[in-house]
């Protein structure tokens, strides 16, 4: 199977966002991925985002590394120009792209594989340049194209499926993506989309480099007893800390529960997150806090999942670099050639 | 003393300044150099370092030439100026017999360290410093330019002419400028006191500079940048190439701010490696800005996968390659011409990349400019192939061209009104010929024109395949465009001897300079050859008529292998034996007598009496 046609009918009574757009319009390819993949979740769960948040599906770019994540751009956002690019080096080429036309939107999608092993160096640093982005890990602990090897993110002592412990320690990629300085830092699980979607709309309206860690397990090669990262593993051990909503323009707050557990952030675009409290003790705008936290429930075998940081005066890459508003590729010898005159002058000053 | 008659000539000897790396030489050096152009006489300068910030030894040698041959000359240093006790030996035994030898004389050295053939020069540097000054870091700097005020008396320069290029040099700074020119007075009044002047050799004021400027070729190429519109610059430190990418920090920081706004038109990224400079790049091309990045060989290696995707998924980039002396981490701080295979065919499956051969600054800066119009029309990573000799050492060139009426040229790019049209978008679909596809550049139109850029294959509407046949419709496409591109890059340029000759010879890049003095060499031997420079990979059909017309051609070059020859034999499917190669990869620059000496050899085996005529 190669490539197969998606049917183009849409139901007529189907939901439009703010658009006129319908779900069908945010939708790509259909999955070459095995059925039950924690990562088709994710699609989906980047579909719902965009549908909600009523962007223009054009308007985004989406890149990845190699991998089966790194697959799923494919079928998601068909109007969008993706870029599948080599493995563990999408945060570089994201990072050009940017540069090039800060006015898209950049969806960078990855693996543990791609992100925590081979391209561990390029997730760190493209965070810590504070690349205005959603880079979304699709953390299942595994290889899956290659069937099955560990992964640097697979815990010490999960087994694989054929019966081997790692005796490796994992890298948690929430955690370094903290101390680098990440603006926004989530973590979820492909099981439970309530928590995911809005932490991606979250993630697409923040300004600056904005992280999220989803656990979504390998129905092939990572869903057995004693790996970490199955679905009743991490259903079992799933730690939410909060959950959130995202309100953007003119929606008026709407607070259900008791006031006193919802704190609301607003973003620099003007959007808000409204945050409900399910560990009273949580802060999402403590760093040090943050990775304490994580540490120590990672220490009891918990999977912290929620918005974990944010930091809503966040700046990105452009403003260090103090760069244009007009995006870089629209700019012509007009806008970027000294002409003759400037070379006379640098000519006279070379004699 | 000297048993050998003084060596006498004007306008035409070697100065070589050995100084210890870090001790503020570098200036005094190059001032002189600028001085000898003042005078109207051409100079070709080195810089001979070693990979080290301080205490190494540091050479810096100046060619002056009313001749104007600007290659390395080779052969011994004429006035060799010894600052450096550590090289004294090597320094003094480096001088051609009857030459002069300069030295701080302020501490007596015992006459075994000096040669008999040998002129010597002594002026207590240090004592005049040390009387004068009391700081030691000025006591360090104001040394060189005792030493150049010295050279001056010997050499008969006219001192204003150097006042003036210190004025030039510290405009506004009234104190340095004083005191720099009291310092080349102290140097200068105490040879004409102690000293004969002039010595043997000596500049005269002639008229054979011209118009010309003198510049580095990094220098040259990052403007070159600037010019042809590159936004984004993503580089990795590496010698010999860094001097690119801090050129174009500083050409855009004075050339490139939004007046009303003081933002910038640009951005510069320092990477974390040479991986992630060239995945921006591709990044920044793919997303229609126009992107280089600058490194030297090792960097090459590690961008090697990049640049597959670059070719495959046909991604314009610009890789300015400032090659020095490998394989491995090699000589970083030595010239060589040994990247064409690495670059020309880099990464694994089959490939054919662009690479531009610039001879000297001034082709530098136009090929670094031309390289993002013919990186956006090919679609694929064009090589702007430097070297350290070009790249690091000044270098007299014509002055810098720009036609001011010239658009750049962004090749086959589908608009939003062309999808609007109707047009049928194809991202790899031939629709001319040429084996060059349109591209949409992401964002562009609402439901038109997306696709999806993978290094995987897929068909022409870029719709992932494995099929066979839809492969190789794939990549014999990418060999037609490869052919498009041999009539775009610039063509090689032919000059022919003076009489008919069955002999030529080709070469590229930084062996322009000493090719041509070479030739002279070889004409006043009696040999006759027609010169090819190749200035471009892929090559113009020119180069193989330029081969069938010749019975042998000599292919001259900078590495051990002979990589241009075998790209030509390969390429053009040449018979080797008719292309003898000349090869020089010690790490210093390649000489005129070195190539005249090489072929002459070849040329004398050749020119044996024929049979017939010793038996009759």
């Amino acid at each position: 199977m190669t490539y197969i046609a998606k049917p183009k009918f849409q139901h007529p009574g189907i939901k439009k966002n703010a658009l006129g757009y319908s779900h069908r319009d945010y939708e790509g390819k259909i999955s070459t991925l095995c059925a039950g993949c924690g990562h088709d979740s994710i699609t989906a769960s980047i579909i719902e985002a965009c549908f909600e948040l009523s962007i223009e599906p054009h308007r985004v770019a989406k890149i990845s590394g190699i991998g089966c994540s790194s697959k799923t751009p494919d079928y998601f956002l068909g109007n969008s120009h993706g870029f599948n690019t080599v493995h563990g080096r999408m945060p570089s080429v994201l990072t050009g792209a940017n540069l090039a036309n800060r006015e898209l939107i950049y969806l960078g999608v990855s693996g543990d594989g791609d992100s925590a092993s081979i391209g561990f160096g390029q997730f760190a640093h493209a965070i810590r340049r504070g690349v205005n982005m959603t880079y979304i890990v699709e953390n299942n602990g595994v290889y899956g194209l290659t069937k099955g090897q560990f992964s640097a993110t697979a815990d010490r002592g999960s087994k694989s499926k054929k019966g081997v412990t790692n005796t490796d320690n994992p890298i948690d990629l929430v955690g370094i993506a903290l101390q680098l300085g990440a603006t926004y830092v989530a973590r979820s699980f492909s099981g439970d989309k309530k928590q995911l979607v809005p932490i991606i709309e979250g993630a697409i309206r923040h300004k600056g480099a904005a992280f999220i860690d989803v656990i979504s397990p390998c129905i092939a090669f990572n869903n057995h007893a004693g790996s970490t990262k199955s679905f009743d593993y991490v259903r079992e051990h799933n730690d939410a800390v909060n959950r959130l909503d995202v309100l953007t323009g003119r929606d008026p707050i709407e607070i259900d529960q008791d006031p006193g557990t919802v704190q609301i952030v607003e973003q620099h675009d003007g959007s808000r997150l409204a945050l409900r409290k399910l560990d009273a003790d949580y802060d999402p705008h403590d760093r040090l806090g943050a990775m304490t936290f994580l540490q120590r429930h990672a220490a009891q075998g918990q999977i912290v999942t929620g918005l974990l940081y944010v930091d809503p005066e966040a700046d990105d890459l452009h403003s260090h670099l103090n760069t244009v508003e007009r995006p870089l590729n629209r700019m012509e010898a007009a806008d970027l050639c000294p002409g003759q005159s400037v070379l006379d002058k640098i000519n006279a000053s070379l004699r | 003393m000297s048993q050998q008659a003084p060596l006498s000539s004007v306008n035409d000897f070697v100065v070589r300044f050995a100084n210890v790396n870090g001790s503020g030489s570098a200036s005094a050096n190059e001032l002189f150099a600028r001085a000898v152009l003042r005078h109207g006489v051409p100079v070709s300068p080195r810089n001979i370092f070693p990979s080290n910030i301080q205490g190494l030894p540091t050479w810096y040698e100046v060619r002056v030439t009313e001749a104007g041959h600007l290659g390395a000359r080779g052969g011994g240093t004429d006035l060799m100026v010894a600052m450096n006790p550590q090289t004294w030996d090597k320094d003094v035994a480096g001088i051609v017999p009857g030459g002069y030898l300069f030295y701080d004389s302020t501490k007596p050295m015992p006459s075994t360290k000096f040669r008999d053939d040998v002129n010597v020069i002594g002026v207590p540097l240090t004592a005049i410093t040390n009387s004068t000054y009391s700081d030691p870091r000025q006591r360090q700097l104001f040394k060189n330019i005792i030493y150049l005020g010295a050279l001056s008396a010997l050499l008969e320069m006219d001192p204003k002419l150097i006042e003036q290029l210190i004025g030039e040099q510290y405009k506004g700074k009234e104190k340095l400028l004083s005191s720099n020119v009291h310092a080349l007075h102290l140097g200068r009044d105490w040879a004409l006191q102690n000293l004969k002047c002039p010595i043997g050799l000596r500049i005269r004021k002639a008229d054979k500079v011209g118009d010309r400027i003198f510049l580095e070729g990094n220098n040259a190429a990052a403007l070159g940048a600037v010019y042809g519109g590159a936004t984004v610059c993503a580089w990795y430190p590496i010698t010999p190439s860094s001097s690119v990418a801090e050129a174009f920090t500083n050409h855009c920081k004075k050339l490139r701010h939004d007046p009303a706004t003081g933002q910038a038109k640009y951005a510069i990224v320092q990477a974390e490696d040479e991986l992630a400079s060239i995945g921006m790049v591709v990044g920044a091309s793919w997303n229609g800005a126009r992107a280089f990045t600058t490194t030297s060989g090792p960097g090459v290696s590690l961008m090697t996968e990049f640049i597959g995707l670059s070719y495959f998924a046909e991604i314009p980039a610009v890789i300015m390659n400032v090659q020095r002396a490998g394989p491995s981490t090699g000589m970083p701080t030595r010239t060589q011409q040994c990247d064409l295979i690495a670059c020309g065919y880099a990464s694994h499956g089959d490939t054919k990349h662009v690479m531009l051969f610039p001879e000297d600054p001034a082709e530098a800066f136009e090929f670094a400019a031309a390289s993002f119009d013919l990186a956006e029309r090919l679609q694929t990573t064009v090589f702007l192939m430097l070297d350290l000799d070009i790249g690091m050492n000044q270098r007299l060139c014509r002055p810098l061209k720009w036609d001011d009426a010239k658009q750049y040229d962004r090749g086959k790019v589908m608009t939003a009104e062309m999808l609007d049209e109707g047009r049928d978008f194809g991202r790899y679909l031939d629709v001319d010929g040429d084996g060059i596809p349109f591209r949409t550049l992401p964002g562009t139109h609402p439901t038109e024109g997306s696709y999806f850029t993978r290094g995987t294959s897929r068909d022409r509407y870029a719709r992932y395949s494995e099929e066979g046949a839809v492969y190789a419709d794939n990549v014999q496409r990418l060999l037609r465009k490869f052919q498009t591109a041999q009539d775009m890059v610039p063509r090689p340029l032919q000059a022919n001897a003076a009489k008919p000759t069955k002999y030529g010879v080709i070469y590229f890049g930084s062996t322009a300079p000493a090719m041509d003095e070479a030739i002279e060499l070889l004409e006043a031997r009696g040999h006759q050859l027609d010169r090819l420079r190749i200035r471009a990979f892929p090559f113009h059909s020119s180069v193989a008529s330029f081969v069938a017309e010749h019975d042998f051609v000599y292919v001259v070059e900078q590495n051990r292998d002979a990589q241009l020859r075998q790209l030509i034999v390969t390429e053009n499917g040449i018979d080797p034996v008719r292309l003898v190669p000349i090869l020089h990869y010690d790490g210093t620059p390649i000489t005129a007598r070195f190539i005249a000496e090489a072929i002459g050899t070849h040329q004398d085996q050749i020119k044996v009496t024929p049979l017939r005529k010793a038996v009759s």
